[in-house]
């Protein structure tokens, strides 16, 4: 017989926590503890700020991003780079692009990639609404930032047909070797595809 | 028990936050598949993209177990055709229909075919008939073979240019006169002859080929599951056809 060290409201904290990415049950357990001897300064502000969100949470009609304005804030930014829109597979990869700070432009989120074992066909993806934003005039390039696997690739291949006699300029990211990559402990995969990629100096 | 042998990956799907549960179409354990731990890692990503082959050791306390993988990358097929859309089409084609097989049941035929067509991914004039002959295999072991050693009429082994779209078997031109409409047309490089390994000159040689197994696959596979063809298949069979439109020639 197991004895519960808490009562069911405190339970249903630790068997939430334990459902998010990092988190077993043992650190949600310890987790759940943090919150509940901090209850002022930490639990009820989580709470209230969860609460909020959880009410203003909307999906981007333009682009797809998360955010809790309608359109989201990096499409209603007037300083980035209207004539380009980078393409990418969900708004993790977004945020990354965003962390990173290499590129000022507006974003589309697809919400996935092309991939027949899974069932996920074109229509399944925001592929419409980045042709109707491709056939504005204010844009001239799209950039496709997907991941470098069979299905990213076969997505952005498709896209480039989709795209074509828009008038738009299409681009990829580059692969291969990472910055601080020592080719001794490179995979034969990226390798192979920095080799094909090779650029002249 | 454990084992060892060669595979293609077919998919990789994640399994909680660090492990992937990898499918492998190897040599003498057919449609296998397993858990990677650390499948989702760095390290491992490269090796588990569709289509890489890879060196397999199976291990698990009973055979009817999932069991887990250790995979190390002999050929990164992947990586070289990640600008290729024609190849990216294939071989994501290739994955989706190799899920039909049933799982765990050797075919080192079809195993090597798919090697062959997977080596030669950068010879665009090459490929897209072996891709066709697989699918012929693969319709074969699914237990729907065509027959093309002799006209199903007259049993005549000469002029063999049509298949029966009904019974799968070949029909030659004086037979097929009547039924032209219906027929389906037989490419040379599918005829079973001496020059069975001939290999098809033209696009429009391999998308009469993709016609003839893509008619079969429908009727026989797809059709009776109620599940669509493999998108990618669409995709590759267009940019065939845009190539044949253009010249005829492969590339």
């Amino acid at each position: 017989m197991t004895h519960k060290a808490a009562g069911p409201e405190i339970e249903q904290v630790i068997q939430l926590l334990a459902r998010l990415p990092g988190l077993g049950p043992r650190s949600a357990r310890r987790a759940a503890l943090q919150l509940v001897k901090r209850k002022q300064e930490l639990m009820s502000p989580l709470a209230a700020a969860l609460q909020q969100a959880a009410e203003r949470i909307v999906v981007c009609e333009a682009c797809g991003n998360v955010d809790t304005c309608q359109p989201c804030t990096i499409c209603q930014d007037t300083r980035r780079d209207p004539a380009m829109i980078c393409v990418v597979e969900e708004v993790g990869d977004l945020w990354a692009l965003e962390r990173a700070s290499v590129i000022s432009c507006r974003y589309h989120v697809l919400g996935g990639v092309l991939s027949p074992l899974d069932g996920v066909r074109p229509e399944d993806l925001n592929i419409p609404q980045l042709l109707a934003r491709a056939n504005a005039s204010e844009v001239g390039e799209i950039l496709l930032a997907l991941n470098a696997t069979v299905e990213g690739q076969s997505t952005a291949h498709y896209l480039m047909d989709e795209l074509e006699g828009s008038g738009v300029s299409v681009s990829r990211l580059a692969h291969g070797v990472p910055v601080g990559g020592e080719l001794d402990y490179l995979d034969e995969g990226t390798l192979a595809a920095a080799v094909k990629a090779r650029k002249k100096l | 028990m454990d084992w060892s042998d060669d595979g293609i990956v077919l998919s990789s799907r994640p399994h909680g936050e660090t492990s992937a549960i990898v499918e492998l179409l190897t040599r003498g354990h057919g449609r296998h598949l397993g858990l990677v731990r650390g499948g989702r890692s760095r390290r491992h990503r490269p090796a588990l993209q569709a289509g890489n082959l890879v060196k397999a050791h199976w291990r698990a306390r009973l055979s009817e177990h999932l069991g887990t993988w250790d995979l190390e990358m002999v050929d990164a097929h992947a990586a070289v055709i990640l600008d290729d859309a024609s190849a990216l089409a294939g071989v994501s084609t290739l994955c989706a229909l190799a899920h039909l097989l049933p799982e765990r049941d050797p075919n080192d035929a079809l195993h090597d075919a798919a090697c062959v067509m997977l080596d030669h991914l950068e010879q665009g004039e090459v490929w897209p008939g072996l891709l066709v002959r697989w699918e012929f295999g693969l319709l074969d072991e699914l237990g729907f073979g065509l027959d093309l050693s002799q006209c199903a009429k007259t049993g005549s082994m000469e002029e063999l240019i049509y298949v029966s779209p009904k019974s799968g078997r070949a029909v030659s031109r004086e037979a097929g006169q009547p039924y032209v409409q219906k027929m389906l047309p037989l490419p040379g490089f599918l005829r079973a002859s001496d020059d069975a390994e001939e290999m098809p000159t033209s696009a429009q040689d391999v998308l009469a080929g993709f016609a003839l197994t893509g008619h079969f696959l429908e009727m026989h596979v797809f059709a009776p599951r109620s599940i669509p063809m493999p998108e990618p298949r669409g995709r590759l069979i267009s940019r065939l056809q845009r190539q044949a439109d253009a010249g005829g020639a492969l590339t």
